[in-house]
C-alpha cells in the first residue's frame, strides 16, 4: 500500500485559502454532535482549548494528562509572549507580515497555506483570551501593551509580566473547568495513554494506565486528539518538564502515523549552564533579556580572568560583531550556534568552558538598576537562586539548551494525521514551523490548532466518514491491552543493574553530542551504531523497582525512556539524510563561507515523513513537497 | 555535604506511614532541593530499595506540582521558592531535614510525599472561570482596563495552585487559594459580570471540599511561592458579603 502524503491545502489566493475552507467544510448537525465522542490527550494549551472548544460545540470529549491538574502541563513555563498580528503599535504589522516573518523563520521549510491561516488566527486568539480574564500587561490608558520579542522588527507580542504561558493556560484550564463542571468533558488526570488502537485503518481509541492504582483501561471514540506535546527530553537535559515526553505519539507513530522532521529541534540560547552530572534540567532565561543584555566572551582563549577585570578592549561581543542589524537579537539558532563556536575556540566562560556572558552593565549605566530591575527583577532572582550568583553585580551565565521541537507527527491542512480519525496539535505535530520556531510563536500555535482550526476541521472527518464507535470488547482494544501490560511486565522482569536514569543520561548525551547543535554525516552514523546497543542493553540490564498495580514513577518513567530509545534512532537518521542545513539543523558539511545555513531548496525543500516498518526494520521516508506560491525563498540573513 | 533525611514513607492512602531515616552523601550546594532526593533515590534502587515518591514537573517553579514540607515549612526555608527551586545551598553539612508532604484533610497523602490536590479542580470548576465560549469575542482593546487593576489582577492571577498555604495553615484553610482566583477574575471587568455567583459558588465548594476557615494569621502569604498577598482574602470576605446581601 503507499500512502500519499497530500496536504490538502485548499487552491486559491493565499489569503483566501482558510476563508475559503470554512465557508465550504460541511457542518456536523448540532443536535448529532453529542454522538461524537472525541479523546483529547494533553491538556496544556493545545489539549486544553481544543477539549473546551469541542465541549462547547457540543461533542462528548474525554481528556487525558499524565500531571495530577489540568492546570501543569508545561505550557504553563512560557515566558515571553503570544504574537499576534494586531498592529495596535501602528508600526507596519499585519497578517501577511506575520506570516513572512513565521516563513523566514521557519527557514522556508513550512508550508504557505498553514501557516498564512496561524497568521490569521492569531488576532482571535488574543481577543478570546481576553475575554476569558488573561490578565495582560495594560498601558495607563487602558489597552492592551505589546513588546518587541526574538528579533522580530515590530512590536507583536502581548504579555503577561514573564509568565505569559502560565496565564494563557490557566485561562484554558478554566474554560476547561466549566465544560467539565457542565458535565461536557470528563478529565482523567494522572493518567497516562500507553497506547492507540487502530479499527479498520481509523484511530478509535486509547490505552490508558491510571497512574495511582496502575488500571489498564480502554476508550473508544470517533477521534483522537493528540496534544502531547514536544520530545526535547530525548536529549535528557533539556528546557522541558520532567514528565514531558514522546510516548503517545511515538506509540502513535508505531500505529501507522507518520513522523514528520524528526531533526528539527530547537536549541534555545539563554539558559543557565549545566553546573553537574547531577542536572535534572536546564532553565530558560527569557529571551527578552537580550534586549539589553550584551552578549560577549573572551578574545583570547584560555582568558581566567574575572569578567570585570576584563577590560572593553580584551571582549569580544560576537553577536554584535557578526550580525551588525540584529547584534544581540539575532534569532535563536544563529545565536545558539555562535555561542557553541566560540566555545568550541576555548573562549567560553565558567565551569567546564561552557558558557558565555550576558552582561547588563551597560544597561545598569544606561538607565539604572532599578529600571533594570523592573524589567527583569524575577528573571535576575531565579539565576541567583540557581547559581547563586548576583547578575546586578557579574554578568550572567548562559548557554544554549534543548528548548522544542517543530518535528512531529505529520498531519494535513486539517491536522489530521495520514490515519484518518488521528488529530495533532500544538507542538506535537510538526506543521508551523518549518526548521525554527521564532519566540512567542509556539503559544500562538498551541492555542491557534485547539480553539479556532481542529473544532472547525474535525467536523468534515465526522461528515466524510461513515461513523464508527467501536465497543471497548473490539479485538483491537483487547489486543491493545495485552500489548501494554506485556510490556509494562516486561520493563519489571528485567531486574538489571543499571537505574532507569543512568540509561537516560547516556542516551541524551550521545544525542547532545553527535546530534545536537551541530551534526556531521560522520557523527549521526556514529550515534545511529551507538543507540540500538544502548537500547539493548536497556532491555537486558534496566532495573526498575516495584510493581505495575500501584503508583510507580520509576516505571512511568522506564516507559517513556524506552520510547526514548526508539525514537532516538529515527531523530538521528532523519538528520542524516537532510543533507543541507536549515533552521535548528546544522549539518557542518553544509554551510557559507561566513559559516551560516546552508539551504539545498533543489533537493530537500520537502517535508520528511517517516513511516514505521515494523520492529527490526528500517523505516520508510515518503516527500511531501513544500510548495510556495507566494513567497520566494531566499537565505535568510539578519547581518 | 552530607546530610540525614528523615523522610515520610507510605505506601498508598489507607497505609499507616512512618518516619525513615536515610544519609545524603556527597550532596553539592549546586543541587537543587529535587536533584538532592534524584540522587538519594538512585542510591536506593542501587540497593533494591523503593525511591522515595514525590511529585515535580516543571523543576522551574511554575507548574505547581512540587511541595514538600521541610523542616516544618511548606517549600523550606527560602522566602518565594518553590521546593524544586530551592537550592542545597540552603543548608549544610550535617544538617537533619525533616521531608514531609503537605498535610490537610482535603489533601489525602496517596504515597509518601504525594497528595491528591483534585479538591482545588474542584473549586475551580465551581467557578473559577468567565462564561464564555470560544468565538465571537470583540476586540482585545474594545474594553480598557485600569493598569492598576491589570497589575492587581496579575498579583492575584500568578498563584501555581501548589497548595502550600493549605499546608502552612493551622486551619489548612484554602482561603488564599481561593480568593486569588476571586480577586483575578473580579478585578477585571471582563469578570465583574457573574462575581456574585463565582464567589458565592467557590466559597461552598471550599467548605464542601473539608478545608478550614481563615484566622487571619497569614502564614500562608509567609509560605507562598509567589508571594500573593492576604489582602486578597479581605477582598473575597467583602466580595461575598455583598454578594450575600444582593442574592438572598
Amino acid at each position: 500500500m503507499t500512502i500519499r502524503f497530500e496536504s490538502k491545502v485548499p487552491s486559491g489566493p493565499l489569503s483566501q485559502k482558510w476563508t475559503k475552507y470554512r465557508h465550504e467544510v460541511k457542518l456536523v448537525n448540532p443536535a448529532n454532535k453529542r454522538k461524537f465522542h472525541v479523546i483529547v490527550i494533553g491538556s496544556g494549551l493545545a489539549g486544553a482549548s481544543a477539549a473546551a472548544t469541542l465541549a462547547e460545540l457540543g461533542y462528548n470529549v474525554k481528556c487525558f494528562c499524565f500531571q495530577d491538574s489540568p492546570r501543569r502541563a508545561h505550557s504553563i513555563a512560557a515566558q515571553g509572549g503570544i504574537n499576534a498580528a494586531k498592529n495596535y503599535r501602528n508600526d507596519g504589522d499585519s497578517i501577511y507580515r506575520l506570516f513572512y516573518d513565521t516563513i523566514k523563520g521557519g527557514d522556508f521549510r513550512s508550508r504557505e497555506g498553514n501557516v498564512h491561516r496561524l497568521a490569521e488566527v492569531s488576532v482571535n486568539i488574543i481577543d478570546q483570551c481576553v475575554a476569558q480574564g488573561v490578565p495582560f500587561a495594560r498601558e495607563y490608558g487602558g489597552l492592551l501593551d505589546n513588546r518587541s520579542f526574538g528579533g522580530a522588527q515590530v512590536s507583536r507580542t502581548f504579555y503577561a509580566r514573564g509568565q505569559t504561558g502560565q496565564q494563557l493556560l490557566l485561562g484554558a484550564y478554566q474554560a476547561l473547568s466549566r465544560q467539565i463542571s457542565l458535565g461536557a468533558v470528563k478529565m482523567y488526570p494522572r493518567t497516562e495513554m500507553l497506547d492507540l488502537v487502530v479499527v479498520n485503518g481509523h484511530a478509535k481509541g486509547v490505552i490508558t494506565r491510571d497512574l495511582v492504582t496502575g488500571e489498564i483501561s480502554a476508550h473508544a471514540s470517533d477521534a483522537v486528539v493528540l496534544a502531547t506535546g514536544g520530545y526535547g527530553n530525548v536529549f535528557y537535559l533539556s528546557t522541558n518538564a520532567q514528565g514531558s515526553n514522546v510516548t503517545a505519539t511515538w506509540r502513535a507513530h508505531k500505529k501507522g502515523a507518520a513522523f514528520a522532521n524528526p531533526c528539527y529541534t530547537q536549541i534555545h540560547p539563554t539558559c543557565i549552564p549545566v553546573s553537574g552530572e547531577h542536572q535534572s534540567k536546564l532553565t530558560l532565561m527569557s529571551e527578552s533579556l537580550r534586549n539589553d543584555g550584551r552578549v560577549w566572551v573572551p578574545k583570547k582563549s584560555g582568558d581566567v580572568r574575572q569578567p570585570q577585570d576584563i577590560p572593553e578592549e580584551d571582549r569580544d561581543y560576537y553577536l554584535e560583531r557578526k550580525y551588525p542589524s540584529y547584534g544581540n537579537l539575532a534569532p535563536r539558532d544563529i545565536s545558539s550556534r555562535a555561542a557553541k563556536q566560540v566555545c568550541d575556540e576555548g573562549r567560553g566562560v565558567g565551569p567546564g568552558g561552557r558558557g558565555v556572558y550576558l552582561d547588563f552593565g551597560d544597561a545598569i549605566r544606561r538607565f539604572s538598576k532599578e529600571k533594570i530591575e523592573e524589567r527583569y527583577g524575577n528573571l535576575f532572582e531565579m539565576y541567583e537562586r540557581i547559581t547563586g550568583e548576583n547578575a546586578y553585580e557579574r554578568p550572567m551565565r548562559i548557554y544554549p539548551a534543548v528548548h522544542y521541537t517543530m518535528g512531529g507527527l505529520w498531519v494535513d491542512y486539517t491536522l489530521m494525521s495520514n490515519l484518518p480519525g488521528l488529530f495533532v496539535i500544538g507542538e506535537a505535530n510538526f506543521s508551523d514551523h518549518g526548521a525554527n520556531r521564532l519566540g512567542a510563536s509556539a503559544l500562538m500555535q498551541g492555542l491557534a490548532d485547539g480553539y479556532f482550526i481542529l473544532p472547525y476541521t474535525i467536523g468534515e472527518y465526522f461528515t466524510s466518514t461513515p461513523k464508527l464507535l467501536p465497543s471497548t470488547d473490539h479485538e483491537e482494544f483487547k489486543k491493545a491491552e495485552e500489548e501494554v501490560t506485556a510490556s509494562t511486565n516486561r520493563l519489571l522482569s528485567v531486574k538489571g543493574k543499571r537505574t532507569v536514569t543512568e540509561f537516560h543520561r547516556q542516551l541524551g548525551k550521545l544525542m547532545w553530542d553527535k546530534c545536537g547543535m551541530a551534526r556531521t554525516a560522520e557523527s549521526l552514523k556514529e550515534a545511529l551504531e551507538k543507540i540500538p546497543a544502548i537500547r539493548e542493553e536497556f532491555h537486558e540490564n534496566v532495573n526498575v523497582m516495584g510493581d505495575a498495580t500501584e503508583l510507580n514513577q520509576h516505571l512511568e518513567r522506564a516507559g517513556r525512556v524506552a520510547d526514548y530509545m526508539e525514537f532516538a534512532e529515527l531523530l538521528v537518521l532523519d538528520a542524516l539524510r537532510r543533507e543541507e542545513s536549515c533552521g535548528g539543523h546544522f549539518r557542518e558539511e553544509y554551510q557559507t563561507e561566513d559559516g551560516e545555513a546552508l539551504r539545498n531548496d533543489e533537493e530537500f525543500s520537502y517535508v520528511a515523513c517517516w513511516e514505521y516498518q515494523g520492529e527490526g526494520n528500517p523505516p520508510v521516508m515518503h516527500k511531501e513537497p513544500l510548495v510556495y506560491e507566494e513567497v520566494r525563498m531566499t537565505q535568510r540573513s539578519y547581518k | 555535604m552530607n546530610l540525614t533525611l528523615k523522610v515520610w514513607r507510605q505506601k498508598d492512602a489507607s497505609s499507616s506511614g512512618r518516619f525513615v531515616e536515610y544519609e545524603a552523601r556527597n550532596i553539592i550546594e549546586e543541587m537543587s532541593f529535587l536533584e538532592m532526593l534524584d540522587v538519594v533515590n538512585e542510591e536506593l534502587v542501587a540497593k533494591g530499595e523503593d525511591p522515595i515518591a514525590f511529585d515535580h514537573d516543571c523543576r522551574e517553579g511554575i507548574c505547581g506540582t512540587c511541595g514538600i514540607v521541610i523542616d516544618g515549612s511548606p517549600h523550606g526555608p527560602w522566602d518565594a521558592t518553590t521546593t524544586c527551586q530551592l537550592h542545597m545551598r540552603a543548608f549544610k553539612s550535617g544538617d537533619v531535614i525533616t521531608i514531609e508532604p503537605w498535610r490537610a484533610k482535603a489533601f489525602p497523602v496517596i504515597r509518601d510525599l504525594i497528595v491528591d490536590r483534585s479538591a482545588f479542580d474542584r473549586i475551580i470548576q465551581a467557578g473559577g472561570f468567565i462564561s464564555v465560549s470560544t468565538g465571537g469575542a470583540p476586540d482585545g482593546n474594545a474594553i480598557p482596563v485600569s493598569k492598576d487593576d491589570a497589575d492587581m489582577a496579575m498579583d492575584a492571577a500568578q498563584c501555581i495552585g501548589c497548595g502550600a498555604c493549605v499546608a502552612a495553615c493551622k486551619n489548612a484553610s484554602a482561603m488564599l487559594f481561593v480568593s486569588a482566583k476571586v480577586s483575578h477574575l473580579g478585578l477585571l471587568p471582563q469578570g465583574e459580570v457573574e462575581q456574585d455567583r463565582r464567589v458565592l459558588n467557590m466559597v461552598r465548594a471550599m467548605d464542601a471540599e473539608g478545608f478550614g476557615n481563615c484566622t487571619n494569621i497569614g502564614s500562608c502569604e509567609a509560605v507562598c511561592p509567589k508571594e500573593i498577598s492576604v489582602d486578597f482574602i479581605g477582598r473575597m470576605n467583602r466580595d461575598y458579603r455583598r454578594a450575600l446581601l444582593r442574592n438572598e
